[in-house]
């Protein structure tokens, strides 16, 4: 069709979705637990820079992503740390977070841009990854990619089969009720706001050291607000948000090959189908008021204060 | 209130006598405004590469400030505005979107020169544009990827459908098609100058779509690294982008800001500084070209060389008839050489470039 290639669309989809994803499924668990962390933003640059920091001056990339994680996590403990334990507003901490993230990012990335990052192997052998079709689609990727979809299966399972999961959506539909079964909501919102933390910096280290393999200020240029958007459009269901992202990457691929290939399409429409398009296929999806008004974590938002 | 009132009373008073008190024994008071971040590697890099070399120039004598990453738009203004209020003599905005905002600032502060690049407006006595003739150097790129691309397609990856960048298309496939006139442009439009994760998709997707030589007229090095990976090659962009040669980055055009920089705050000290217009290319050194590297057969690099030297001299104008719209219909006559107003405004592609310009 047009002249496209469907094999490097595919494979250019799942890298430029994979940052976004990553972000997405972590505040997706996050808000499960009735928490809502506009800093993912702030997060994932700050995962980048560590993890392009740490990446370049060890040499290995395996420990890069873990220092995105890690610093993820650091930013989230201070945004958990202010909105559980000080009972600050979620919204104003979240967006400060972000701001702070941004002007951190800066200042740790001094002197780093144009460095060249250590190559990242793929797992599995160039045979398989030179198979026709399915080669490059299936294992020709960077680990952290099939992670990111191992872990929205794992959160699908977690969230909907177990215990632990019926406790975290417990904790984010009635925080009181949880409280008074016995369970420890602050704790357990901590906990999700950590997880919610190091995977938006895993998918920023994975912008700076994979995808890009640079670092730059403001690199993230705006995924995590994307990310954001994800998880409200995918009515807060793991697998929605993969659809969401590989549809955005999808057609911000796409429109670039459009472009590429001399397509007879405006460019402006084409530079904003992304948006659109994501915005409207989810919309859809969750066109059915009352079932996506259930799917919203009934006390997202809300400060909880033990009493008694 | 009454003990903050007071406060203001007293800085406006202090500003108000610290405007004039710059007197000339005073270090001149230089700003910068960049729309990226110096580490761009690219167009700020070189704009603060002249800001240094400022500095080196007249050491003691002129202090300068710089602010990055400055949107186009509002806080531009809010930016500019703090550096007069500060003191600052003489501005260097530089980026095409801070013309309405240096015009404006520079209506409300008289006594501060502004200096805007690659715009067109001056609007008040103390506004000077100006800008490279970044074509000439394009020409020299478009000459050396007609001979280097072995797919015939050379893949351009644009910013925003702005004169100066349409110039540069224009000159660049000009400049191939006559050394190789089945080459084939694909013009992707990032509509952004500094974006490291479009940039690397957009190159990403020009070399699916066959392309093996890449122009960029957006400021970072994520491109590069596509390529190499892809093993295409390229340009380096407003900077030498040298830690990607010999490959893929095999020659670059190079903004030479430093004399004019240098030039216009000498014209300051000495009171001569008037507003005023300038266009400079190869020949007086604003527009450099990057070492060509031995990946570029050594016959390509002698004619490529050759033509550097003929824009340089004078001799010869990258936009020299015949060339016709993209319609077909006749744009210049044999000879004929365009005039600056046309370059200036150009809206449209020369005949064998598909597609539309973007409004």
């Amino acid at each position: 069709m047009f002249g496209i290639d469907p094999i490097t669309l595919i494979v250019a989809l799942i890298t430029v979705s994979t940052p976004v994803l990553l972000a997405a499924i972590g505040e997706l668990v996050v808000e499960k637990t009735g928490v809502l962390n506009l800093g993912v933003e702030g997060m994932m640059i700050t995962g980048a820079v560590m993890g392009f920091v740490v990446a370049v001056d060890t040499g290995s990339p395996t420990l890069g992503f873990l220092a995105g994680m890690a610093s993820g996590a650091a930013l989230a403990l201070i945004f958990g740390l202010l909105t559980q334990l000080l009972l600050s507003n979620q919204v104003a901490t979240g967006l400060a977070l972000t701001l702070f993230g941004l002007g951190l990012s800066a200042l740790l990335g001094v002197g780093y841009p144009g460095q060249t990052p250590p190559v990242v192997n793929d797992p599995f052998p160039d045979a398989l990854a030179g198979l026709p079709v399915i080669g490059p689609i299936l294992f020709g990727h960077s680990l952290v990619i099939y992670l990111s979809v191992l872990l929205v299966a794992a959160v699908w399972y977690v969230l909907g089969q177990t215990r632990a999961g019926l406790i975290i959506r417990a904790v984010g539909e009635n925080h009181d009720a949880a409280h008074a079964l016995g369970y420890k909501v602050i704790r357990i919102r901590l906990m999700a706001i950590l997880f919610g933390g190091a995977c938006a910096g895993l998918g920023g280290a994975f912008l700076s050291v994979v995808r890009v393999q640079n670092w730059v200020e403001g690199m993230t240029a705006g995924a995590g607000w994307i990310a954001l958007a994800l998880v409200v459009f995918a009515s807060w269901k793991p697998w929605r948000a993969l659809l969401g992202a590989y549809l955005f990457g999808g057609v911000t691929a796409l429109q670039l090959r459009l472009q590429a290939a001399g397509v007879e399409v405006p460019v402006e429409i084409l530079a904003m189908s992304p948006y659109v398009v994501t915005i409207i296929v989810l919309v859809i999806m969750s066109s059915d008021r009352s079932r996506a008004a259930l799917n919203a974590p009934a006390a997202l938002g809300r400060v909880f204060h033990a009493t008694g | 209130m009454k003990h903050l009132t007071k406060l203001m009373a007293v800085s406006a008073l202090a500003l108000g006598f610290a405007a004039p008190a710059t007197a000339q024994d005073d270090p001149l008071q230089v700003g910068f405004v960049y729309v990226g971040s110096i580490g761009d590697l690219g167009w700020t890099h070189e704009h603060n590469e002249a800001r240094l070399a400022l500095e080196e120039e007249f050491g003691d004598g002129v202090e300068t400030t710089y602010v990055e990453n400055v949107p186009e738009g509002a806080d531009a203004e809010r930016v500019l505005t703090q550096m007069a209020l500060s003191g600052a003599d003489l501005i260097f905005t530089t980026s095409f979107g801070y013309m309405d905002p240096t015009n404006a600032v520079a209506e409300r502060f008289p006594n501060v020169m502004f200096e805007h690049a690659t715009g067109y407006r001056r609007d008040y006595p103390n506004v000077s544009t100006y800008s490279a003739r970044f074509y000439e150097g394009r020409a020299v790129m478009g000459h050396i990827a007609g001979q280097m691309t072995e797919s015939n397609i050379v893949g351009y990856i644009a910013s925003y459908p702005i004169p100066e960048v349409i110039r540069g298309i224009n000159s660049a496939y000009l400049h191939a098609r006559e050394v190789n006139p089945d080459v084939e442009f694909r013009i992707v439009w990032a509509y952004t100058w500094f974006d490291p994760a479009v940039e690397a998709d957009a190159a990403q997707a020009l070399i699916d779509q066959g392309a093996d030589v890449i122009m960029q007229h957006t400021d970072s090095t994520a491109p590069m690294t596509v390529m190499r990976e892809a093993g295409a090659i390229g340009f380096g962009q407003a900077s030498d982008m040298g830690q990607f040669a010999p490959e893929p980055r095999v020659s670059a055009i190079i903004d030479n800001w430093a004399p004019y920089y240098i030039a216009r705050a000498q014209a300051v000290m000495d009171g001569t500084w008037e507003s005023t217009d300038t266009w400079d290319g190869i020949g007086p050194g604003m527009v450099g070209i990057g070492e060509m590297t031995d990946a570029i057969p050594e016959e390509v690099r002698a004619s490529a060389q050759a033509l550097v030297d003929a824009i340089a001299s004078g001799e010869y104008h990258p936009f020299t008839g015949p060339i016709n719209y993209q319609d077909g219909s006749q744009w210049l006559a044999e000879g004929e050489v365009a005039d600056d107003g046309t370059l200036l405004g150009m809206d449209f592609y020369v005949e064998g470039i598909s597609g539309d310009v973007p409004n």
